[in-house]
């Protein structure tokens, strides 16, 4: 009985001692980064055992508000934050850790390869093109064999990033779809299916013979989905992939604060949707310890874990962005005091 | 909502006595009945208070909105802030009906089955499949049904039912898969165990006597469950199916795997739908904006409301029925 009241004491003296070393920081958001953000989570307490980070991937929209209430020592999210938002937080910072892609995802027996142009992308999820062999949908795609077969529209059913960089570019590149349906995480569908999740929207596609949908880059590609190419910015025919997807984050104009749509972005090899996801952190961070903690990660994360993001099916963030990012990561201070003021 | 228990008391002792409290009242009895008397108001209490908070997030979007237009409007325009019920109320009545269609009958047959005809050898192996199906998660139902169900009704269950039903204006359309029709289906089988189980345990409290009695004035066997069986156990039965009505109008994430999710109004039930607790579930977490967010606590409220309404129907319908054996009996 002795030894076992020692023993337990010793256990929970260790215990005690372990956590007292343990930074723990806590972070919630976005879904679309999970993958990724927990591979650096567990990458960096694995060089920094003392640092632990907790992730609730929870939503953007989720992860905004608790960032906002700073209930969480970092947000993030697939969007940036509206002014509205940033009113209610003064002095988060946007930092971009990864790109993704939205691709539009097709099930038509038969034809391996498909192009559709913006303004007839724009038409089919409008409902004017209805039907494959429509005359629109051939002249993207001379030559090919197109079945008069009804066009099956699906889309997201649950509020989401995704659908958010969707109807963000097709109101980018089309004025009825920007005065019809609009731009946002979920809008009034004027036709189609609603499926709940990538998984629903692939689900219904794939059962669906002439189906239509998007989902992120990442999610196509471990499912191996028939991906349409798109015409981008610059008249190109590209295909998703993370090379196009980091391009489009080369050419594009971004400003101080990251907060920037880079869908339909010129240059040549650039996808047409791709989009930054963000880690939201206070400018001056209250908590010392924690605030060191995270600057350093951030780094890390900008630097060594870029290499981990095309395993992933991330699209890692163009040099000269990185540079960029990490005079932003300078300004960031703890409690007023510089913290990565002299690295390079 | 009536709990399982309430319903087969209410139905085993039908015509319950009135009895007069004991006259002797000590301390401790009365400390006693006292706690019992504030857990029973926590009840209350608690319900109050989710009302409230619906009402506190949800009031400044009823308020933008107007209370009839947001129940009466069928567009649903988040980015215009644009709030209109109708489509989802509409999707989860018509589903929650096509849900009890479907398995009434079955539930009410499988449990006279059991209950008078099957030997007890029998009746113990088809209820443990009855109450396992109870258990299964309802995420698991939904993939089920998107996976198993909707390929089979859009090839060959809809194209069938349109040829054979389509003068119905319920069976017209493009045979999709997805829509009202696959989730009244989902539907059906998860509150098949419900309203079973508890129609086994009405159906055994009828007297013996009674069927007896039916038997020996020269009925058949389908004449004495139709005469002295069912309207004996009809209140029970009532209940049971309110029960089941209660769980079809809440669930969220079979239905909304299956229903197809797009806000319109449409008299086939091959047309995809919507309900309000899918939409509850598909939006909030992904809200931005108070007044999003309050429309989807408005609908919550109004989901809330939908469901006293009906067990306030209920209640009637259980106190009517309760009427019945005896007006049979005079």
């Amino acid at each position: 009985m002795k030894t076992l009241l020692v023993i337990s004491g010793l256990a929970l003296g260790l215990a005690g001692a372990a956590f007292a070393n343990n930074l723990l920081i806590n972070g919630a958001g976005a879904t679309f980064p999970f993958p990724i953000y927990s591979k650096w989570f567990s990458e960096y307490n694995k060089l920094h055992p003392d640092v632990q980070i907790n992730y609730q991937s929870i939503g953007s929209g989720g992860g905004i508000k608790q960032i906002i209430e700073r209930t969480v020592d970092f947000g993030a999210s697939d969007a940036p934050m509206t002014e509205e938002e940033l009113k209610k937080a003064p002095g988060v910072v946007h930092i971009p850790t990864v790109m993704g892609a939205v691709v539009v995802v097709y099930n038509l027996p038969g034809v391996g390869s498909l192009r559709l142009s913006p303004e007839t992308l724009a038409n089919v999820f409008l409902g004017k093109v209805q039907n494959w062999s429509d005359a629109a949908i051939a002249k993207d795609n001379p030559g090919a064999k197109l079945p008069d077969s009804a066009i099956a529209v699906v889309h997201r059913s649950d509020g989401s990033g995704t659908t958010a960089v969707f109807t963000d570019y097709l109101a980018k590149v089309s004025p009825e779809w920007k005065s019809g349906p609009g731009a946002g995480k979920s809008v009034n569908w004027p036709v189609g299916l609603g499926g709940k999740g990538n998984e629903g929207v692939t689900g219904t596609v794939k059962q669906t013979e002439g189906g239509i949908g998007y989902v992120e880059l990442a999610y196509a590609n471990q499912n191996k989905l028939l991906m349409v190419d798109l015409k981008n910015h610059d008249g190109q025919w590209v295909k998703a992939s993370l090379d196009s997807v980091s391009a489009a984050a080369a050419k594009a104009e971004i400003p101080a604060d990251y907060r920037v749509s880079i869908t339909d972005a010129p240059g040549k090899e650039a996808y047409p949707i791709s989009a930054f996801t963000y880690l939201l952190v206070y400018k001056d961070q209250a908590d010392p310890a924690k605030g060191q903690a995270l600057i350093h990660f951030l780094w890390w994360a900008i630097h060594d874990g870029q290499k981990m993001a095309s395993a992933l099916d991330y699209a890692p963030l163009p040099g000269p962005l990185v540079k960029k990012v990490e005079a932003t990561l300078q300004s960031i201070t703890v409690q007023g005091k510089a913290v990565l003021a002299n690295r390079k | 909502m009536q709990t399982a228990s309430e319903i087969v008391t209410a139905a085993r002792e039908p015509e319950r006595a009135p009895e007069s409290a004991p006259a002797r009242v000590n301390v401790p009895d009365r400390v006693w009945s006292g706690g019992l008397l504030l857990l029973g108001l926590a009840v209350l209490v608690v319900a109050a208070i989710i009302v409230a908070e619906l009402v506190h997030i949800g009031g400044p979007a009823i308020l933008h909105t107007g209370v009839v237009a947001f129940v009466r409007n069928s567009v649903w325009d988040v980015t215009r802030d644009v709030f209109g019920a109708l489509p989802f109320i509409y999707g989860t009545l018509v589903t929650s009906a096509v849900a009890l269609v479907l398995a009434l009958p079955v539930s009410v047959g499988l449990a006279l089955f059991l209950t008078e005809m099957a030997p007890p050898s029998v009746r113990s192996i088809v209820s443990f499949p009855i109450s396992l199906l109870a258990g299964i998660p309802s995420v698991v139902y939904g993939l089920w049904g998107l996976f198993v169900l909707v390929p089979l009704l859009r090839r060959p269950v809809e194209p069938l039912l349109a040829k054979t039903l389509g003068f119905l204006p319920l069976f017209q359309g493009p045979p999709i898969g997805l829509g009202y029709l696959a989730a009244g289906i989902v539907l059906a089988i998860m509150i098949l165990p419900t309203i079973t189980s508890i129609a086994i345990e009405v159906l055994q409290t009828v007297p013996g006597t009674l069927r007896e009695g039916a038997l020996a004035l020269g009925a058949t066997r389908w004449e004495a469950i139709r005469v002295s069986v069912l309207p004996y156990a009809r209140a029970g039965i009532v209940g049971a199916t309110m029960l089941g009505l209660g769980r079809a109008l809440g669930e969220t994430m079979a239905v909304t795997m299956v229903i197809g999710n797009s806000p319109t109004i449409r008299a086939s039930l091959f047309s995809p739908g919507y309900s309000l607790p899918a939409v509850i579930a598909n939006e909030f977490a992904e809200a931005s904006g108070d007044l999003h967010t309050g429309a989807l606590a408005a609908l919550a409220l109004l989901l809330f409301a939908v469901t006293v309404v009906l067990n306030i129907a209920a209640r009637l319908l259980v106190r009517m029925s309760r009427r019945g054996p005896t007006r049979v009996a005079a």
